[in-house]
């Protein structure tokens, strides 16, 4: 008879505590439209969108072991769909920027059919050239404003109110959502097929791990990902751009979110978009010079420290706000005389 | 006869292309890595030269970009690159790919959004009549030739020469090579080395053939890389191949769109874009592929 | 004069020690043997000597000089060759060009392309063909071809009969004695006793990381030998 009751248990005592810090976050960012400022609220559907965006790469790259860097085609398509679903197809914005990320989940098929014969850094750059694919088709036809870009006009017509909270609730949406959903997916059996294949791809695969599955899984969740938050991004700016929509800029700064952040954790991208809006403010008289600064942030932290802002943290305090390892609890038993 | 010039013609951009492509696909034939820096690093070459032009007039002096940009291989690789080839594949994307965005904008930063050129006289616009309808550029030409000529030569190093033996041993396998007396460290340098030794030629050709700006770089790259995937990996003559077959595909492209009167936005970079993804769904090991894509 | 000197190396194989203070000693010219059960920590001593493990414990002195910390590949240099378990030949290059790289590092000597065809005659019939095409004995005589032509002062040899037949063995351990004969002190590691015992000047076995046995090749009898290789 044992002397020890065994349990398997996920959550510390900071992830109960960051819990309910949580809770009592998302209650004030929820409540933002009734007493922040319109350009807060602004900045806030930005940087809500690009922690949306960050903790989808950080899906990808971090625990996928894909590194794309042609994520703008969903962020630029997504964009484009909600014009094409609200303004000609009549479907109602809020609902099209849903609508227009499970588009992306279409659309990431056939486009993983063919990223996916690429492999490591040909990989990224096949992602690249299908991002600039999509941008070039787009840019040819007039329907779509061409390269000059094109108003979803259906969204100018909300009213200022309704469409800056719609926005902002939808941004918010996304933000947590894509928390959520990268935590859900890490807890899954699909979670722990990403971790061993981020230790081992190849040990993995003779365990019976269906590595292929998994990651077009991924891909598919990160294209509704970067799709649903693109929209929301270009429900809140109105005017798509067609270069703008599918820079590659947009890669850069998931990377270097994600990077100095922490790649490979939740928290990471959280604490990387923070960076990030710090340094945009502080630099925002330098022009790019921030960009560059921000490259060379994260070119150091790949250097020096991989593991990002957050692995320091964690090195510190040993503390984790995302628990998703399992651990074993053994709590001693005292034997009673009651027969085996 | 239009067509045999657009033939012509992708031909003669398809040996800009190889010199461009020749770099990236011996950087990741010995050390499996993919430089997302090249294009822009290419670009540094032609800002290079158009700084040292601005400051003291064209010169024969722009030679010594090329064994400039060797040293900043080196050094780049010893110091850098190689460090992050320990840490595993993501690393060293996501350095080089933080490289090219600095890069990029530093580009931007110092020399402005502007388009530049580097002006070679007369032999950039000289060229061989044929007929009414084709004409060979003297400088694409002169190009192209330059690509043969640099695959023939880094051919020959790589098959004969000790440095090309250490080369091949350390991308088998490296420990191996270590065994051997061959450091692996230096020999990434001078693979390095010779890579953007070779990228400053392209670009500076590439400077001397169009205008220019800071944000040609990742043009730069894709196109390299589009004709690496499609000449095959692990050949460097595949790659020469590669870079014809996209030229071609762009210039036809074009001509094909002028013909249908459509929009020409269908052909040039987005045909050649086509071409590529044609190639990758149903060859994806390129047309003389030795090794494979992983 | 000794050419090698172990002195109390431990060493470990990823996490776990596999040699616990080992101490030996080669003379120059000399042939000497390391036997030892599988995982008694041969392949580690020869990887300690030759620089791709790291030593935790201990001193290296080849000719007097410590070489504990040295990079494989400066070793090299110094004179020592090793000929990796496994064989190890580069698979895309010719037979001729894994000699031409053994030859990176051109110390003096009188080892050359030709002379390691005259000791493997084999080689000659495929110096053209890429590694990967070479049959097990083949890449074998190349490993140690190709490890010659550093002319090397210290040949480690890794279990060179593993995987091979036995007909494959015998006519590469002949070649041992032709070898010695050229002045290089040869330091080998191997399972099959009787080869070894045959070709050695001297013997060791390790067993467990530890020296269980050390003596003259032919006075060893064969109940202690039993004893030291087993632990029995």
């Amino acid at each position: 008879m044992s002397s020890h009751d065994f349990s398997i248990v996920r959550a510390t005592s900071a992830s109960r505590v960051w819990a309910l810090v949580g809770v009592a976050a998302l209650g004030v960012l929820a409540a933002v439209p009734f007493w922040a400022t319109a350009g807060d609220m602004h900045t806030l559907i930005e940087a809500l969108t690009l922690l949306a965006l960050a903790q989808m790469w950080n899906l990808l790259a971090g625990y996928a072991g894909l590194v794309s860097i042609g994520q703008q085609a969903y962020i630029g398509l997504g964009a484009y769909g909600l014009y094409v679903y609200s303004d000609r197809a009549g479907i109602h914005p809020f609902l099209a920027v849903i609508v227009a990320g499970l588009t992306m989940m279409v659309i990431a098929i056939p486009t993983a059919a063919l990223a996916f014969r690429l492999r490591g850094g040909y990989f990224a750059i096949g992602t690249w050239v299908i991002a600039e694919v999509y941008h070039l088709l787009v840019a040819n036809f007039p329907e779509l404003g061409a390269g000059n870009g094109i108003t979803v006009s259906s969204v100018a017509q909300l009213g200022r109110e309704t469409r800056d909270r719609g926005a902002y609730w939808l941004a918010l949406a996304a933000g947590v959502g894509a928390i959520l959903l990268v935590y859900l997916i890490l807890r899954s059996r699909l979670g722990l097929a990403l971790t061993a294949i981020r230790d081992n791809e190849a040990g993995a695969q003779s365990l019976g791990v269906d590595v292929l599955r998994a990651k077009v899984i991924v891909y598919l969740v990160a294209a509704f990902g970067c799709g649903f938050a693109g929209a929301v991004f270009y429900l809140n700016a109105i005017r798509i751009q067609p270069d703008a929509a599918f820079t590659v800029n947009w890669t850069a700064y998931m990377l270097f979110i994600v990077v100095i952040g922490g790649i490979g954790t939740i928290e990471g991208p959280i604490l990387g978009t923070a960076v990030f809006f710090v340094m945009q403010e502080l630099l925002a008289d330098y022009g790019v010079w921030y960009l560059v600064a921000l490259g060379g942030v994260a070119v150091a932290v790949m250097l020096v420290s991989p593991g990002g802002l957050w692995s320091l943290v964690r090195r510190r305090f040993d503390v984790s706000l995302f628990p998703v390892q399992r651990r074993l609890r053994a709590r001693p038993v005292t034997p009673s005389a009651s027969p085996p | 006869m239009v067509w045999v010039n657009a033939l012509v013609q992708g031909i003669l951009l398809g040996g800009l292309y190889a010199l461009f492509a020749t770099g990236l696909s011996l950087v990741f034939g010995v050390m499996r890595l993919v430089n997302l820096a090249h294009g822009d690093l290419g670009l540094l070459a032609a800002f290079l030269v158009v700084a040292v032009a601005d400051a003291s007039g064209l010169s024969p002096w722009i030679v010594l970009v090329v064994p400039a940009m060797f040293v900043i291989g080196y050094v780049l690789q010893y110091v850098t690159l190689n460090r992050t080839l320990e840490s595993g594949e993501l690393a060293p994307l996501l350095v080089t790919f933080g490289l090219a965005i600095v890069l990029q904008n530093v580009l931007l930063e110092t020399f402005s959004a502007d388009s530049r050129g580097i002006n070679a006289g007369a032999i950039e616009t000289e060229s061989i009549r044929v007929n009414d309808q084709v004409a060979i550029g003297w400088f694409p030409l002169a190009t192209l030739v330059v690509s043969v000529v640099l695959l023939v030569g880094l051919q020959l190093v790589i098959g004969r020469s000790r440095l090309g033996r250490a080369l091949r041993a350390t991308a088998d396998d490296l420990r191996a090579a270590e065994l051997m007396g061959i450091d692996h460290r230096r020999t990434y340098a001078y693979a390095m080395g010779i890579a953007l030794a070779t990228v400053a030629i392209a670009g500076v050709f590439f400077g001397m053939r169009t205008t220019f700006a800071p944000s040609d770089g990742p043009a730069r790259l894709i196109f390299a890389f589009e004709a690496v995937i499609i000449g095959g990996l692990g050949s460097l003559w595949g790659t020469l191949v590669g870079g014809i077959v996209l030229g071609v595909a762009q210039t036809v492209g074009t001509q094909i769109a002028f013909s249908l009167e459509v929009s020409p936005g269908w052909g040039g970079d987005l045909a050649g874009h086509l071409v590529f993804l044609a190639v990758l769904a149903t060859r994806p090991t390129g047309l003389f592929a030795r090794t494979q894509a992983t | 004069m000794t050419l090698l000197r172990l002195e109390g190396v431990s060493s470990f194989y990823s996490d776990f020690q596999a040699l616990f203070g080992v101490s030996l000693e080669v003379a120059e010219g000399e042939t000497v043997a390391i036997i030892g059960a599988n995982g008694a920590g041969k392949s580690t001593l020869l990887g300690s000597v030759a620089g791709t493990v790291q030593v935790a414990g201990g001193e290296i002195r080849l000719d007097g000089e410590e070489i504990t910390r040295l990079e494989p590949h400066s070793r090299v240099d110094l004179g020592i060759s090793l000929v990796p378990e496994g064989r190890r030949i580069f698979p895309s290059l010719s037979a001729e060009e894994n000699l031409l790289v053994g030859a990176y590092r051109k110390r003096p000597g009188a080892w050359s392309v030709a002379k390691v065809y005259q000791l493997f005659p084999l080689l000659t019939r495929v110096s053209r063909n890429p590694g990967w095409s070479l049959s097990g004995g083949e890449q074998q005589a190349l490993a140690i071809g190709r490890a010659l032509m550093a002319n090397p002062r210290l040949l480690l040899l890794d279990e060179v009969s593993l995987g091979l037949a036995p007909v494959v063995v015998r006519q590469l351990y002949e070649t041992i004695p032709v070898i010695a004969a050229s002045g290089t002190t040869i330091l080998l590691v191997e399972q099959d006793v009787g080869q070894a015992l045959s070709a050695a000047d001297r013997v060791y076995c390790l067993l467990e990381g530890r020296i269980s046995l050390q003596g003259r090749a032919e006075e060893i009898g064969r109940e202690q030998l039993t004893m030291a290789y087993f632990g029995v």
